[in-house]
């Protein structure tokens, strides 16, 4: 392990993962919770027309340059979305799509025609759609963590006014907040998480890292701190990850290790977290279901029982069975009664109430009683 | 009693109308308050009630109209108008719990960059005791009943301490343990002078609950107190020919 620290291009690329993960969860939590996911899916692909302009414009495939041209491009990708659905009949995620594929499209277009230009100097911008992450230097480490800090230090600079606002913009608005610009300062902030993911993970993938880290985390906890810190931490770990698993395996591309691992991440998250897992909720079901099936069952037993002066005569399970045809009665629920202590077992197939059951299915029924009303 | 020195009226609507495209949902609605009365708004599904309250607070841009609260413009002085949203405009789901959205009520007065301290605290739990809900200040709010959401909006309210309340539809879905803590929530705010506009859909407890109220559909057909204005005539103006449930509720009024 300690060799890789001694590689200089891991250790840029490990960095600057690192960096750009933290700031993509940070702002993919408040993404989330906004219900703008896809804003940001907008935003990357805006960047690549932006990309191709700066390009064009310039004539320089400086970083420095080419991020700015798609930071102001993807900036206006987002704000046109808003106007759009705004002042049309056109809903927020329709114009969404639009501008997303639209802009894609129109960066393509702007792209292929650079490469058919008879300079050299033209290589490499297609870079940008899936991310090089090996080619990072120093200088692009220094853009990366400046910006990324400066979003998360807004992060928490702004926390209570960014919850406000994506709890109940129209409260925040009544008590004196200026909603817009904090939602134009939280666009802001995205499209500047995304552009510093650019070159590592690329215009194509790079929703993922805002999207999966946050859907991830809000898996595991119901509070705001606690879930927008781990989307950073889980992005940082991708990013770290994909790093090191590409320079492990030659020939991987780092940016697509990347948004494998933080998908790992979202699958484990969606199947196992307490409470909100699939699994857990499964588990949860089922055992709602016995607590029914038990209840049933009990219920049968004490409804045969009430026609016979002695309560714990006993009943044939086939009668059992007959009755429970819509309660779903079996053998495992009536093993379970006696586990419980409210049935016995008179022989191989009869079955009565003890006491305790019967008192039991009393209060049941009295419950059902009260809940009706 | 009022002050020497208070404002007659805490709320003075005029001629407000919005159009939601082309078509009016508010038509030159006038509307005068006294201070420390409440007020119940009812009016058809579509009557603009609920367009009315956040045209008042700015939250739609009105085409025409004029409003002061306090005999001073809305923006003047925000402190003094809190507002309690349907309970349907928020995501419950969101990762937050109890005491933090009754905190919300002090984010104004708290300002740019502070985080709440202990006094906010301490305001938010006796906002929630108000409401009966101080033992749920640490409970997720996904796990709340409706009315349990409702009372945590209520608080927030009253942890802002304005002079004027807007509610929207506070009653709607909720239990019975909720409604009466509710009703009497609106009375102890009369009692200390403050004046409350409620979006009520329960036409039966008007007479109960309120002072005054006003009919609204689109156009305000009537506003006053109750006693003078909840007629069979201006409600069947209000709902239009769909009467046949409001003898139920005037046989409450006259009894």
């Amino acid at each position: 392990m300690m060799g890789f620290l001694d590689d200089y291009t891991l250790r840029t690329v490990a960095l600057g993962a690192a960096l750009l993960g933290l700031a993509a969860g940070a702002l993919g939590g408040f993404a989330l919770l906004r219900r703008q996911s896809l804003l940001g899916d907008a935003i990357s692909h805006a960047a690549l027309p932006g990309i191709a302009l700066a390009f064009l414009l310039t004539g320089s495939k400086s970083p420095v340059v080419l991020l700015a041209g798609a930071a102001v491009v993807g900036w206006l990708g987002a704000v046109s979305v808003d106007k759009l659905s705004e002042s049309s009949r056109i809903k927020y995620d329709s114009a969404l799509g639009m501008m997303l594929s639209v802009l894609f499209g129109f960066g393509l277009v702007l792209l292929t025609w650079i490469q058919r230009q008879p300079d050299a100097n033209q290589a490499g911008l297609d870079s940008y759609l899936f991310g090089q992450a090996a080619a990072l230097v120093d200088r692009d480490l220094w853009v990366i963590s400046i910006i990324g800090t400066i979003v998360l230090l807004l992060t928490l600079l702004f926390w209570k006014e960014f919850k406000l606002v994506s709890f109940d913009r129209e409260f925040a608005h009544t008590i004196g907040m200026p909603v817009r610009y904090l939602d134009r300062l939280l666009t802001g902030m995205l499209v500047a998480a995304i552009v510093i993911g650019l070159q590592t993970v690329g215009v194509v993938l790079m929703s993922a890292m805002i999207i999966a880290p946050a859907a991830a985390a809000r898996q595991w906890t119901d509070r705001l701190g606690v879930m927008i810190m781990l989307a950073a931490v889980l992005g940082a770990i991708s990013g770290v990850g994909g790093a090191v698993v590409s320079s492990l395996q030659p020939n991987t591309p780092t940016g697509p290790a990347i948004v494998i691992l933080v998908s790992v991440f979202v699958t484990v998250s969606l199947l196992f977290a307490p409470h909100r897992g699939l699994v857990f909720r499964e588990i949860r079901a089922w055992k709602a279901g016995r607590a029914l099936r038990v209840e049933a069952v009990l219920v049968d037993l004490y409804a045969l029982a009430s026609q016979h002066a002695d309560s714990s005569h006993p009943h044939s399970d086939r009668v059992l069975d007959v009755m429970a045809s819509m309660s779903g009665a079996s053998r495992r629920t009536l093993q379970l009664l006696r586990t419980l202590g409210f049935a016995r077992q008179i022989d191989a197939r009869h079955w009565a109430l003890t006491p305790e059951g019967e008192q039991r299915a009393r209060s049941v029924l009295q419950e059902r009683k009260g809940g009706r009303v | 009693m009022p002050h020497v020195d208070a404002p007659s009226l805490a709320i003075e609507v005029r001629d407000l109308t919005v159009a939601y495209r082309d078509k009016p949902v508010l038509w030159d609605v006038d509307l005068e308050v006294p201070a420390g009365v409440l007020l119940a708004i009812v009016g058809p599904n579509g009557a603009g009630k609920t367009t009315f309250i956040k045209a008042v607070l700015g939250l739609v841009d009105p085409a025409a109209g004029s409003v002061l609260i306090l005999d001073q413009p809305y923006r003047a002085d925000r402190s003094r108008v809190a507002y309690v949203p349907q309970r349907g405009s928020v995501d419950w789901d969101f990762p937050t719990n109890v005491l933090d959205v009754v905190l919300m009520g002090l984010y104004g007065r708290i300002g740019w960059f502070r985080r709440p301290g202990a006094n906010h605290r301490e305001a938010a739990l006796k906002a929630l005791a108000q409401v009966g809900m101080e033992s749920f200040a640490d409970r997720q709010i996904s796990q709340l009943s409706g009315g349990q959401q409702q009372r945590v909006f209520l608080a927030r309210a009253l942890v802002q301490d304005a002079e004027v309340y807007f509610m929207d539809e506070p009653f709607q879905g909720v239990d019975a343990t909720t409604e009466r803590a509710i009703v009497e929530l609106l009375r102890d705010l009369r009692a200390r002078g403050k004046t409350v506009v409620v979006v009520h859909h329960d036409l039966q407890t008007v007479p109960e609950y309120f002072d005054e109220v006003m009919l609204l559909n689109v156009r305000r057909i009537a506003a006053g107190p109750v006693s003078e204005v909840f007629s069979e005539d201006n409600l069947r103006e209000t709902y239009g020919g769909r009467v046949a449930f409001l003898s139920a509720a005037l046989a409450r009024k006259n009894a």
